[in-house]
């Protein structure tokens, strides 16, 4: 008799780099744990989940989502937004503050958890820094710390005040959660829509300079440096940023850092050759080639530390528009697996463990929550990737609210096919 | 010709002759007593002009109503369109009306590929923000034509703020087809990221620039430069840049100098330069109409049935 909180998955390649595991093995699940790896098979009294010729991997953790819930929920909800994680291979996600009203009190973290009772997948708070975000004031961090918030950032905003950001980092370093910082000069930036260089010359677009990226970055690398704080640098974007970070990890620095699906497989060519889509606007832009270069060796040397997919949802009513007018950000659940995947894993410039640190375990470690492994005892969240499976994306047919995908029409090899959630199956795409 | 007018970059030189040749037949019925043609009798076209310029949009206006076309204007500032109110259905609303053919000059680059893409009309840029305008460089192109009838090798220095001007591009793009010899000349924060790889020289020391030129191209200054702290003042830029006589001496004997209006007359350009007997600014302004009723004849829609 088949056993609903009994599963085996079998069969499969097991990629788990927590543990330095790579062979096909078993992995057995009960009560929504992972209970053992390998070992005597026992195929009884339990869901037997086939996973030949599939990759088993700890499912995917996003630290970077935007879920528009509250304020805009025609964009994006936590229950749709979940299901489009899942649907990517992602079981854990973060959500950032910058809802209508903004996550900026427990009661605001409160509210997600409540919301993300009836998730697909888990979804964690990132609380603000600032009350509003305004970036004037610190929003009450410790009492949202409590609350349950894994982490804090202003992001869609950058903290222009070091003095506030110097208090920020003094006092988160009290419970010990990571600022995730969003990296912007606004002085540089501002009414500006896409990556300054070549391209934006020959468009005439305003353009954003790296350096207003890049000058924040070590802003805030020495800042903590200074005051032995910890902080996350959120979407980096520019080839200088990554030799900031670079330089401040040799120093010894607490930062850690991120980088978009999106920066690592486009440039700012793409937007001119898009002819100016505004699903290729986002912020940073989509840098020069010898930026999305230097990213791939960030993460290849430990520059960068994880993969992230800033999902940002926006209805097409509001993206539907010239470049200038539209909104910043694009959406990423549901594609992020398969593209790094399909160019960045089956080309060799990163191999699957690799990938599955970035995506998984690293993330993992920077908002210090219970994921990101397949180690005995774990949350059973898995993910079942098919390393033939061939798919187009579509906008229309993912399960987000919005479509705003710059990938829109790519063929890709290799697709989440089956994952589950703290021991239950939240998307099955393997028995079709 | 393609389906849209939204770039000279692609274009090539026999291309762009091409149009210049054709915008010759038209420029001579201009002279005549009857100043009207019935080709583009039954095709509407819709001037939309997001940014206020009653120039291009009169030339416009104009080149139409001499092809007999039925025209409809819409202008509003790209600040006074309401939130709500997107281009997309501004666009789709007069399509909707059973528009041929569209004129667009809005401040948002990529404005016009935006429409060509989403809304069934022929699409003229008439400027997006500061990437293309492409009519306007092919005016200057038949202006110097007029005078010099090779490009080859010509002498073609453009003055003016190339950051935020779609003059130049177009021009630039254009010029490089045709084979002319470009100097762009600006203050250095008005030149943009990467302008080393366009193709043309770039010089900032305007005597530099302008010494041995046979056309001398001269950009408006808008004020917002100064107050958005690019350039220190106007006075300064016209000490600087400003085009006098004495820097008009320093081209090749034989020159012609231009400017795509409206003139800062005591900024950029003179008075004296500007009413010189090289300066060949009006006929730049009636050329505008033919080159622009030869883009409308050869992009209006089955153009060949209705042409008589
Ligand atoms: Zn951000």
């Amino acid at each position: 008799m088949e056993n609903e909180t009994k599963f085996v998955i079998k069969g499969g390649r097991v990629i788990d780099p927590a543990n330095d595991i790579d062979e096909v093995l078993d992995v057995y699940v009960e009560d929504g744990m992972i209970s053992r790896i390998g070992g005597k098979k026992n195929y009884q009294d339990r869901a037997v989940i086939d996973a030949t010729g599939k990759l088993v991997m700890p499912g995917l953790v996003d630290i970077h989502t935007h879920l528009r819930e509250p304020g805009r929920e025609d964009a994006e909800t936590i229950q749709t937004g979940s299901l489009s994680a899942v649907r990517g291979g992602i079981t854990s996600i973060c959500c950032m503050a910058n809802t209508t009203p903004p996550v900026d009190s427990s009661a605001g973290v409160r509210f997600i958890y409540d919301r993300a009772r009836y998730a697909h997948c888990w979804v964690y708070p990132v609380a603000a820094i600032s009350k509003g975000l305004k970036g004037e004031e610190l929003a009450e961090m410790f009492d949202m710390a409590m609350a349950g918030a894994v982490g804090f950032s202003d992001d869609g905003r950058p903290l222009s005040n070091a003095q506030l950001l110097r208090n920020a980092m003094t006092y988160a370093k009290m419970f010990e959660l990571p600022l995730m910082l969003h990296e912007e000069d606004l002085t540089l930036s501002s009414g500006r829509h896409m990556h300054e260089g070549v391209a934006s010359g020959l468009a005439g677009m305003q353009a954003v300079p790296s350096v207003a990226e890049s000058g924040m970055i070590a802003r805030d690398v020495l800042l903590a440096e200074f005051l032995e704080a910890r902080i996350h640098i959120c979407h980096v974007s520019a080839k200088e940023s990554v030799d900031v970070v670079r330089v401040a990890k040799e120093r010894g620095v607490d930062v850690t850092a991120e980088a978009t699906v999106h920066h690592l497989l486009l440039t700012d060519e793409d937007v001119v050759a898009s002819g100016f889509d505004s699903n290729f606007k986002m912020n940073p832009p989509l840098r020069a080639k010898d930026d999305l270069a230097a990213l791939i060796e960030g993460i290849n040397d430990g520059a960068i530390d994880a993969i992230v997919t800033d999902h940002a949802p926006h209805p097409p009513e509001d993206k539907d528009c010239e470049f200038a007018v539209a909104p910043f950000g694009v959406i990423g659940l549901e594609t992020s697996a398969s593209l790094v995947y399909d160019k960045l894993v089956r080309p060799g410039i990163i191999d699957v463990k690799k990938m599955v640190e970035l995506m998984s375990y690293n993330p993992a470690r920077i908002v210090d929550i219970s994921a990101g492994t397949l180690s005995q005892g774990a949350n059973a969240d898995i993910a079942i990737f098919d390393p033939e499976h061939k798919w187009t994306v579509s906008g229309r047919a993912m399960a987000s609210k919005s479509r705003n995908t710059p990938f829109e029409g790519w063929e890709l090899t290799g697709k989440p096919v089956w994952t589950m959630v703290g021991g239950e199956v939240a998307f099955d795409e393997l028995s079709r | 010709m393609k389906e849209h007018l939204l770039g000279l970059e692609g274009y090539t030189g026999d291309e762009i002759l091409e149009i210049l040749e054709l915008s010759k037949t038209f420029r001579q019925v201009l002279d005549r007593d009857v100043k009207r043609l019935p080709t583009l009798k039954g095709i509407t076209v819709a001037n939309l002009f997001f940014e206020p310029s009653t120039r291009t949009r009169m030339s416009f206006e104009l080149a139409e109503k001499r092809l007999s076309a039925d025209v409809i204007n819409f202008s509003a500032s790209t600040s006074s369109v309401k939130k709500g109110e997107n281009l997309r259905d501004t666009v789709d609303n007069i399509g909707a009306m059973k528009v041929d053919m569209t004129v667009i000059r809005h401040g948002a680059v990529g404005s016009a590929q935006f429409i060509a893409k989403h809304c069934k009309t022929v699409v003229i840029n008439a400027g997006d923000g500061a990437h293309e305008h492409p009519t306007q460089a092919l005016l200057d192109f038949y202006t110097i034509r007029e005078h010099f009838p090779d490009f080859k090798g010509l002498k073609v220095c453009i003055v003016g703020d190339a950051l935020h001007s779609r003059v130049i591009r177009s021009n630039v793009f254009g010029l490089k087809a045709l084979g002319a010899d470009v100097t762009l000349c600006a203050p250095s924060t008005l030149l943009p990221m990467g302008v080393e790889s366009w193709g043309v020289k770039v010089n900032c020391d305007i005597e530099e620039a302008i010494r041995g030129a046979n056309v001398v191209n001269i950009m408006r200054l808008q004020l917002e430069r100064q107050t958005a702290g690019y350039i220190p003042s106007l006075r300064e830029y016209g000490i600087v840049w400003g085009i006098n006589s004495e820097l008009v001496d320093l081209m090749d004997k034989d020159h012609i100098i231009m400017h795509p209006g409206p003139m800062n007359r005591g900024v950029e350009i003179t008075q004296d330069v500007a009413d010189a007997p090289e300066s060949v600014i009006l006929p730049q302004v009636t050329n505008g109409v033919a080159v622009r009723m030869a883009i409308l004849y050869l992009l209006a829609p089955r153009s060949g049935d209705i042409h008589e």
